[in-house]
């Protein structure tokens, strides 16, 4: 953990040494998802609600969706660009050093220009909360917690799924954007107003369900008798990392058997 | 120290083919062909020695070191490094081995070269000591105090080269990989690279396996060199033994005073020849130099005599061709 933390800090040592690419990124990061929020508004100005969802409900949506998303970038990027150290043999190099694979690609990339989509999806998030009636316990604000964290896990496991694809092809990789971005834009409005098989999709095979729209029931009062279940959905994020670490695995002793 | 014995490995690559047709049909099924990178390398190395690893390009040279430095596992064989297979325990085993891959960088390209071996320091978890005193020491030898203040980018080659060395000794390794180490340097920053070999070989007893295609490096470092073609082991000696058995040809380069007769001398073949001076080459194996010089020294009025050794490009040049490789 402490070596992590040196490697970011070379890293930012880095990034640096551009500060005004930096800046401009980071605005440039802050403002795109701000004009989807801006489509969202005046969706809402328009029809009033979708499926019993409020606007200040689906922004609460939003923002937890978008900053586990931003987070994820932030630390998970060296997954995100996992083909380019393929491609350029630098994963030799990862392989000659003592210390585990995950780590070491955690610790290749780190985008700090993502501070701007967080920055911009905190705002929706004090917005969201400011416009909602709803009574905060102590239980809720963990439950929020957990789901944005558990989000980072999901977003962190997907990008590691599609890293361990770059051992097999390095081209093609756009495919995988589906469950990126797609998921991402699937994921900032509650799955319930979606069809089914959707919902079911991104609940059970990619839990995107259990951190936007079974917790937020909870924090919504929304739910009928027992909330623990729905408040402790998000942990399914967590375990969604293990079978990405499993295939993580498979797919280095790939590397390391056929060296491309 | 390290004894590989009978590794193997075989890729399966697919097969290229052109014009549309074909292309649209490899996007459905693929044809693969299997390409033996190596096969049945057998060899073993005492500690403390240098050795030069060569062969032309795609004889599987980055391969076995691959496999040495525990990137790849192979098919078949066995390989034991300080009692570690690499490729079984990578990250206990990697602790003890440098490793330098001439075209990639493993420094950190924007920042200071000081913070890279710090990080560095970190991932291999060396002592604050030894961290110093192997830091003071590499410094010294390869005269880093003025680069390491400079971000990696701004470095010429030949400086980023030896920071690159240097980081890779950083946590006292018993064996360095340096693959091809001194490939696009000039002449100045050659000289230095292969010096500072030498003298972590003597001082720090490093086992040195080198990878190069420049005989020159070859010459003034290894004792040993392993010469591999197509995956197979070709030669594995001393340059000395490499010459006497393949490189038997000398070149004699004779001036003497003004004589147009033309020269006779049996066993040997003329290369050139002017009424001040003669070139030809003989095959020790068949004719002893004395003699020649002897039957030279009866016809013309000797001047000076220059015998020189086949270099050894040549040798390698006609060696591949003796095994068909190139």
């Amino acid at each position: 953990m402490k070596l992590y933390w040196k490697y970011i800090l070379i890293l930012f040592r880095s990034q640096m040494q551009y500060r005004a690419s930096f800046w401009l990124l980071t605005l440039g990061q802050c403002l795109t998802p701000l004009s989807v929020f801006a489509g969202l508004y005046f969706l809402f100005e328009r029809f009033g609600q979708i499926s019993g969802w409020s606007f200040a409900e689906v922004a609460l949506c939003f923002a937890v969706i978008h900053m586990a998303f931003a987070i994820s970038e932030c630390f998970g990027r060296g997954f995100d660009l996992f083909s380019s150290l393929v491609v350029s043999g630098d994963f030799d190099r990862v392989l000659v050093r003592p210390r585990g694979t995950i780590l070491q690609v955690l610790g290749s990339k780190f985008e700090f220009t993502r501070a701007g989509r967080l920055l911009q999806s905190l705002l929706v998030l004090v917005f969201a909360i400011s416009r909602l009636s709803v009574e905060w316990t102590l239980l809720k604000g963990l439950t929020l917690f957990l789901t944005i964290g558990c989000g980072v896990f999901i977003f962190t496991g997907i990008f590691m799924l599609v890293a361990t694809l770059c051992f097999w092809t390095i081209q093609g990789l756009e495919v995988a954007n589906i469950l990126t971005d797609g998921g991402r834009e699937m994921a900032q409005y509650p799955l319930s107003i979606y069809h089914k098989w959707v919902a079911r999709f991104f609940t059970f095979v990619i839990p995107f369900g259990c951190i936007n729209y079974l917790p937020l029931m909870y924090i919504l009062d929304k739910t009928e008798g027992n909330g623990i279940l729905y408040m402790l959905a998000p942990v399914a994020g967590i375990v969604f990392i293990l079978p990405c670490l499993l295939v993580w695995n498979i797919g280095v002793r790939h590397y390391r058997s056929t060296g491309s | 120290m390290i004894t590989v014995n009978g590794l193997h490995k075989a890729f399966r690559v697919a097969k290229r083919s052109s014009g549309l047709g074909q292309a649209v049909k490899a996007l459905f099924h693929r044809e693969y062909k299997v390409v033996e990178a190596l096969k049945d390398i057998s060899f073993s190395i005492e500690p403390g020695e240098i050795v030069g690893y060569i062969g032309p390009n795609g004889a599987g040279k980055s391969t076995t070191i691959k496999v040495m430095s525990g990137i790849l596992v192979p098919d078949s064989g066995t390989c034991s490094i300080m009692g570690y297979t690499p490729w079984e325990q990578r990250v206990s085993y990697v602790k003890h081995i440098g490793v330098v891959f001439g075209q990639r960088s493993q420094l950190w390209w924007d920042v200071p070269v000081i913070d890279s071996f710090e990080l560095l320091r970190d991932i291999y978890n060396v002592s604050e000591q030894e961290y110093r005193s192997n830091l003071s020491l590499l410094t010294e030898t390869l005269e880093l105090q003025e680069l390491l203040g400079i971000p990696v980018r701004q470095l010429s080659l030949g400086q980023r080269m030896r920071c690159e060395i240097a980081a890779s000794l950083l946590h006292s390794p018993s064996v360095l990989f340096l693959d091809e180490p001194t490939i696009g340097l000039d002449a100045v920053s050659k000289i230095a690279v292969r010096r500072f070999i030498q003298t972590i070989n003597a001082e720090r007893g490093v086992t040195v396996i080198l990878t190069t295609h420049d005989m020159s490096d070859i010459e003034a470092l290894a004792s040993r060199i392993i010469l591999i073609g197509k995956g197979r082991l070709l030669h594995d000696g001393s340059l000395q033994g490499l010459r006497s058995q393949f490189g038997t040809r000398k070149t004699i380069t004779a001036d003497y005073r003004t004589c147009h007769r033309p020269l006779v001398i049996p066993g040997a073949s003329m290369l050139s020849w002017s009424p001040e001076r003669a070139q030809f080459s003989i095959d020790t194996g068949e004719t002893v130099v004395s003699e020649v010089l002897a039957v030279l020294s009866s016809q013309v009025e000797l001047v000076d005599v220059t015998i020189d050794a086949q270099p050894i490009d040549d040798m390698i040049v006609q060696l591949y061709k003796e095994y068909q490789l190139s």
